[in-house]
């Protein structure tokens, strides 16, 4: 069969197809009206019209978080591009795979500063892990080929694709190829056996074990060999805010989440061990604090990362392993199986009740005399009337610390949220995303006044596609990590964090066709959400405004600098 | 400590700020940075001059080796290596410092290649501390103008950087 010949717009949507794309999320504009003309005769994906761009990348961000698949998000040219910027940045940080498609002023006009002319590729740049800006018609099949796999395999992240208006009008014959290869990119997936061996021997010899998981465990879809592993050798093990999901949280191995908003045991439990298995974790600021003050109980590291460039960036490794985290713990596993015989585990028992009497500090427990709506409580009803198996997004801030700290996550890829960047607006346009891909899933943004307020425009976007989301707003009246700063390190004084002249929110959600609550009243709390949940609702998005404490702080915490073990407690305020 | 770092990479449009903008990204140094197309015209050679810790150098290798368009990288002080720099110089060459930079320049074996009128234009390679030599030895106001392009580097024996 000869091959057709078609214009550069519809080379681009039949790539699209090829790549068995089912959402893009997008917005038009000038320099992607072919493109758009072309998505027009198409139905074999389905397009998702935001409100702006922003929204557009975060929820194609978001759709990837949840499915593990490809998020793609369309933009167009100068402004678009830009809007598309902090998208871009946001889940470059957080290594999730997307395309990115932007338009481009056409071939002849770049650098000409045209009208809605950027130097997309080159602005976009520091925040993708690759980009492209197509100038032939004949290479846009093969580049979008190559875009989906540099997203998708390696360290995963988001590749934009550059396309000048003229080429998308140019024809030619459509090729799409079936495999690429790319000399320069080459990924490592398979773990070094002698590394994997060593590893072993590592932890069970090991008297004060630890294990540490984040992001990539989640990414890697390592969250059942993570679990086999752990459960076999018997280890305690704690999640980055990245990492939630990747081991259940209702098991009793599970020590919590680590870091800045840590549990008391998790912390402790990764400053004192002598042995510390890192599985897709990358030991930043937020989780292992000050590097130096974490070394200073002499441990054995092993890291497991696919990314070498991950391993001693911030702590020296003892045992790098550099492969995909879900085939290196495999192989762990079996090389576990010689092994297990000669595996005391009763080595760890005396370690095993000191992390009991870190846990019995009970450090999670705050004040609540039953008058004012205490978010911590929302959170947990919100878990309770959802049977912990909704997907939860979070915009970033003091909700975002609770939701991840109150709401158990048993399974992967439902707890949803921007931990790199710490991207305030993200939470709408994720639950987007995350509803598009399961439409028959419950799921819930937990968010703040401020947060809210920053992608706001997108709950026209939910009327349009019927997303019946259900928006947690626990509403403080104060950018509540900001005012957590200002309390702690500047004297009490809110420079700026008070957000006043909040809208309605209720009338807000209602002129825009949804359902809008305020709730005031702490006996009303479970009744509410239960009638937001209830199947009356089911179809319907509800946005809750929780009207919350507003002197309320996250608990323990690490001040910034600090060591893991310089924890401020609730009890100490 | 002063390292020369040598990498090929894909002779595509953007390569050179792909790696000039993760130093700056990253807060690395370069002392200098040299890149032109190599025998086989799709690929660029880039010979880099950084400093920095054994970790931080590491680290640059690794940063580098995942920049997508990067095919090999090579760091050159990892073992015995030749290291070149091309300068050109002009200076002052009025009747009484003639024959001194002559001879200087002789001494460096670097080659007059223009003699004018109150000026003489030098050509010298060397490594870089020798060019630096040079022009320590040279009366520092007869310095007129220098043009330097970096260091070049390439293995002894059969360290070799190929694909």
């Amino acid at each position: 069969m000869k091959p057709e010949i078609i214009t550069g717009a519809e080379i681009t949507i039949r790539s699209l197809q090829e790549e068995n794309v089912e959402f893009v999320f997008g917005y038009p504009g000038g320099a992607v009206l072919n493109i758009y003309d072309a998505i027009h005769q198409q139905n074999k994906f389905k397009h998702v019209l935001v409100r702006h761009e922003q929204a557009a990348v975060h929820a194609a961000d978001a759709f990837s978080r949840a499915t593990g698949k490809v998020g793609v998000a369309l933009v167009t040219s100068g402004p678009g591009a830009t809007n598309a910027v902090t998208g871009i940045a946001t889940a470059h940080m957080d290594s999730i795979p997307m395309v990115i498609i932007s338009g481009q002023v056409p071939t002849h006009a770049i650098g000409s500063d045209a009208f809605q002319e950027c130097d997309t590729v080159g602005i976009t740049r520091p925040c993708v892990k690759h980009n492209f800006l197509v100038k032939d018609v004949k290479k846009i099949a093969s580049t979008i080929k190559k875009a989906f796999f540099i997203a998708s395999t390696g360290r995963p992240g988001p590749v934009l694709v550059d396309i000048p208006k003229d080429i998308t009008t140019e024809t030619t014959e459509f090729l799409y190829p079936k495999t690429i290869e790319m000399r320069s990119y080459n990924p490592v997936v398979k773990g070094h056996s002698g590394q994997i061996g060593k590893a072993i021997d590592l932890l069970i010899s090991a008297k004060k074990p630890m294990v540490y998981s984040g992001g990539g465990a989640v990414l890697g879809d390592a969250a059942e060999s993570l679990t086999k592993l752990v459960k076999k050798l018997d280890l305690p093990i704690t999640n980055t805010l990245m990492g939630l999901g990747g081991f259940p949280a209702s098991d009793k191995n599970f020590l919590g989440m680590l870091g800045m908003h840590g549990t008391y045991q998790a912390n402790m439990a990764m400053q004192e061990c002598d042995v510390l298995l890192a599985v897709g974790a990358r030991f930043d600021d937020r989780v292992i604090s000050n590097p130096e003050h974490f070394l200073k109980n002499p441990k054995k590291i092993i890291h497991i990362d696919i990314d070498p460039a991950s391993i001693s960036k911030r702590v020296k490794i003892d045992i790098p392993i550099v492969g995909d985290v879900d085939l290196v713990l495999i192989d762990l596993l079996k090389a576990y199986q010689g092994l297990e015989k000669n595996h005391n585990k009763k080595l760890i028992s005396p370690w095993m009740e000191k992390i009991k009497s870190w846990s019995d500090t009970n450090c999670m427990a705050y004040k609540d005399d039953g008058s004012v709506i205490k978010p911590q409580l929302v959170v947990q009803k919100l878990h309770e009337v959802t049977k912990g198996d909704a997907f939860i997004t979070s915009d970033v801030g003091q909700h975002q610390m609770w939701a991840a700290q109150y709401y158990p996550f048993d399974k992967p890829r439902r707890w949803i949220n921007s931990g790199g960047l710490g991207t305030m607006g993200v939470g709408l346009p994720y639950a987007m995303g995350c509803q598009l891909a399961f439409p028959e899933s419950q799921v819930a943004c937990v968010t703040g006044e401020a947060s809210i307020q920053m992608c706001i425009q997108e709950l026209s976007t939910c009327k349009q596609y019927n997303l019946p989301i259900k928006i947690i707003t626990l509403n403080n009246r104060y950018m509540g990590m900001v005012r957590q700063w200002q309390e702690f390190f500047y004297g009490n004084r809110y420079a700026e964090s008070y957000v006043d002249a909040l809208p309605d929110f209720v009338k807000l959600a209602e002129s825009y066709g949804h359902i809008g609550m305020k709730i005031e009243k702490y006996s009303d709390i479970e009744d509410a959400l239960k009638e937001a949940f209830s199947p009356k609702l089911k179809e319907r998005l509800v946005f809750m405004d929780f009207i919350t404490d507003e002197t309320e702080n996250v608990f323990p915490m690490i001040p910034s600098g600090k060591g893991l073990s310089e924890m401020i407690l609730a009890d100490d305020e | 400590m002063r390292h020369i770092i040598s990498l090929l990479m894909e002779n595509e449009s953007g390569a050179l700020s792909r790696v000039s903008g993760l130093f700056s990204a990253r807060g690395y140094n370069i002392e200098s940075l040299n890149v032109a197309p190599t025998e086989d015209e799709t690929l660029s050679r880039m010979t880099i001059v950084t400093s920095g810790s054994n970790e931080v150098i590491e680290q640059i290798i690794k940063q580098l080796n995942k920049l997508v368009d990067v095919v090999k990288v090579l760091d050159l002080n990892d073992g015995r290596h030749i290291e070149r720099e091309l300068m050109i110089v002009k200076v002052k060459a009025t009747s009484k410092y003639r024959d001194e930079v002559k001879r200087i320049s002789d001494t460096f074996g670097g080659r007059i290649i223009e003699m004018a009128e109150t000026t003489f234009t030098i050509e010298l390679t060397g490594p870089t501390s020798e060019l630096d030599d040079y022009l320590d030895s040279l009366e520092k106001s007869s310095i007129i103008e220098t043009v330097r392009t970096g260091a070049l580097g390439i293995g002894r024996g059969d360290r070799i950087l190929k694909i």
